[in-house]
């Protein structure tokens, strides 16, 4: 087993609807290298979202193991998750999930606020985000005002805000057209090459072409992986 | 970042949830104020009287016979000297008397003609009424012993007779007889005359013992076309007490006695102190009544902007989703929502006691009521106003720090 940054060893999530038991993790066990670019792929209900979010410290495992950074998570506490979110996670979601009645600035500097940064400090760098995201003129508008590929920009901006190790984003061109998917995909890409981990839910083959490696899920197991340094345990 | 700013993104609707707080500090403020001011004005002159007075009147009996057709006919009432003898000498908690003879009699200074109330009295009573002396000296015990004929008037003799301080010195002449003026004191005068102030209708002090000389016990008055006689010694005897604690007792006691010598009640006996205490106590009740309705009134205030805290947070969900995905933790979240209910609150105390502040002025001004505003009360409002911000903040904040991130994101 190698120093992966991320490690699932026999994951299960099981969600009780009723009498009925959902598997949407069925013992999955991978582990993501430092600073590799991963595109899960699968049909819907495959398990995609559930193991993001178990990567994401939102959710918590039924059973197995969730090692982040060599630190096993499974059984942290609320506020030590939310700290673990705070200071080593950016996310990036499908539908952006910027707060609309903030500006643009507000939005990027949400994580430096709850990090305690002081105000003068976290407008400079929002600023700086910003400009790396190429939105620096937009500032003082609101998610509203904004096109869907600039809102998504706006959120990679806040995602990196704290300065994260790791990226995680579920269907993050799910909502855009092709051109302004591919313009976010180079933002990503750009990140990973500066050594983020970047790990990356899509359903377009176009996109997964973007990541080193692709996982390809199916009912809540690892089907098959492809990519030039893809491992499993 | 926090609440605020989504505040005032809702001015209209953030405006509205304050206004149950508003009204409802806005009321306590008022209505405090308008019963302390009621109380006020009854508690000042009952003070004015002092707590330590027990004061006697004499009152007029109706009589079982019809007095006043019966052309001679006296009617005998009231205190008398004796009573005021034994009220003096009886009591050990007694400190000091003052009786108090009146007669209405035409007086002329110099040019000026006019019927003064006269009060024929000892010089305790100036110990007993005290009042600022404008000029000259009061009535002493060597005027009484000597039989002087001299005059105290009164600020409202003076007014009438339009004396000043020059007067001090002139003949006062008060009947048939001539006086010495040689002082004039203050007088005071209630404006709303529930209760009766010693000096509120004297124009002139005399010595008590020329009084009787001079115009004796038996009064004339023309009522209704005939003369009417009567025979007062006393209209009034006030009382000084030794300690409030003993002023009840021994009210009760002269009460005793006086029921004792009186075969008719032609007497009334006034304590300052249990007026005070009974004023005192339906203020309280006052207090109490007006303070119910108020709580209620903030009760309701409370409960709508828990209410719309609630609504707030339910249509904020996914806002909460993005923050606790983002790193924040469950007490930033309680502490964002609890700042919004408090920011809420305290705004709609602030604008109540803005609002509490002018209704009583209002009233004072177009009503004419007297108004008091006590920093208690306004004190006391934003201590409420705080507390319904937490106390109905909590609920809505925990719910919100509660919310499932995940489904909280997956909310549409
Ligand atoms: N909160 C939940 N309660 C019950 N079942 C759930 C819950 N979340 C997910 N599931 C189930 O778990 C399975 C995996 O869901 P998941 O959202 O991970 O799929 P996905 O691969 O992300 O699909 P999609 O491509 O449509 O987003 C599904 O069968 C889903 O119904
Ligand atoms: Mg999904």
């Amino acid at each position: 087993m190698s120093k992966g940054i991320l490690r699932l060893e026999n994951a299960c999530k099981i969600y009780h609807m009723g009498r009925q038991d959902v598997k949407a993790l069925a013992g999955v066990s991978i582990s993501f290298r430092s600073g590799s670019f991963w595109a899960i792929m699968g049909p819907s209900g495959s398990g995609k979202s559930t193991a993001m979010n178990i990567l994401g410290c939102l959710d918590r495992l039924s059973s197995g193991r969730y090692i982040l950074e060599g630190r096993d998570v499974s059984a942290l506490d609320d506020d030590t998750l939310s700290d673990l979110r705070l200071k080593r996670l950016g996310f990036i979601f499908q539908s952006f999930n910027l707060i609309p009645q903030l500006t643009v600035q507000r939005n990027i500097e949400m994580p430096l606020y709850y990090l305690g940064w002081e105000v003068t400090r976290s407008t400079s760098r929002a600023r700086e985000l910003a400009e790396k995201v190429g939105l620096e003129s937009r500032l003082n508008h609101r998610p509203a005002e904004l096109s869907g590929g600039e809102m998504q920009r706006v959120a990679i901006a806040r995602a990196l805000a704290n300065d994260p190790q790791i990226l995680l984003a579920d269907e993050p061109t799910g909502n855009l057209d092709t051109v302004t998917g591919n313009q976010i995909m180079g933002l990503l890409l750009d990140l990973n090459q500066q050594g983020k981990t970047v790990i990356m839910v899509t359903h377009e083959p176009d996109i997964a072409a973007f990541a080193g490696q692709r996982l390809y899920m199916r009912d809540g197991a690892i089907e098959r992986i492809e990519g030039e340094t893809g491992e499993t345990i | 970042m926090l609440g605020i700013e989504n505040l005032l993104l809702h001015k209209l609707r953030s405006f509205l949830t304050m206004l149950g707080i508003v009204f409802g500090v806005g009321s306590v403020i008022a209505m405090l104020s308008v019963g302390e001011g009621a109380s006020k004005d009854a508690l000042e002159q009952i003070r004015k009287l002092g707590s330590e007075n027990i004061i006697i009147t004499s009152v007029k009996t109706m009589d079982e016979g019809t007095g006043t057709t019966t052309p001679n006919f006296l009617r005998i009432y009231g205190l008398t000297y004796e009573d005021h003898a034994r009220i003096t000498g009886t009591f050990k908690t007694v400190k000091q008397t003052a009786p108090a003879k009146l007669i209405r009699k035409e007086a002329r200074l110099k040019e000026r003609a006019m019927e003064l109330r006269v009060v024929g009295t000892t010089p305790e009573w100036f110990d007993l009424v005290k009042r600022p002396v404008i000029a000259g000296r009061v009535i002493v015990p060597s005027d009484e012993d000597n039989q002087s004929p001299v005059a105290v008037l009164t600020e409202f003799g003076a007014r009438k007779l339009l004396a000043a301080e020059n007067t001090i010195g002139q003949a006062l002449r008060i009947g048939g007889d001539y006086f010495e003026v040689i002082g004039i004191v203050k007088s005071e005068s209630s404006e709303t005359g529930s209760i009766q102030i010693p000096d509120q209708e004297i124009d002139v002090y005399i010595p008590l013992n020329l009084a009787r000389i001079y115009f004796g016990d038996t009064i004339f008055r023309m009522v209704s076309g005939s003369f009417e006689r009567e025979r007062v010694e006393l209209h009034q005897i006030i009382v000084r007490i030794e300690g409030t604690k003993n002023v009840e007792s021994t009210a009760l006691a002269i009460e005793e006695m006086l029921k004792r010598f009186h075969k008719k009640k032609d007497y009334a006996l006034y304590v300052p102190l249990t007026l005070l205490r009974q004023a005192e106590a339906t203020k309280r009740t006052f207090n109490i009544v007006l303070g119910s309705i108020a709580c209620i009134s903030l009760l309701v205030g409370g409960i709508g902007i828990m209410n719309i805290m609630l609504a707030t947070v339910t249509e904020r969900i996914r806002e909460i989703g993005i923050r606790r995905a983002i790193g924040a933790k469950r007490k930033q979240i309680i502490s964002q929502f609890l700042i919004e209910t408090l920011v809420l609150s305290i705004a709609g105390g602030i604008i109540g006691i803005g609002m509490g502040i002018l209704i009583p002025l209002l009233i004072t001004c177009f009503a004419g009521m007297p108004t008091v505003i006590t920093p208690g009360s306004i004190m006391l409002s934003l201590i409420i106003s705080i507390g319904i911000g937490v106390i109905f903040g909590l609920y809505p904040a925990v719910r919100a720090a509660n919310v499932d991130p995940i489904v909280a994101l997956r909310h549409e």
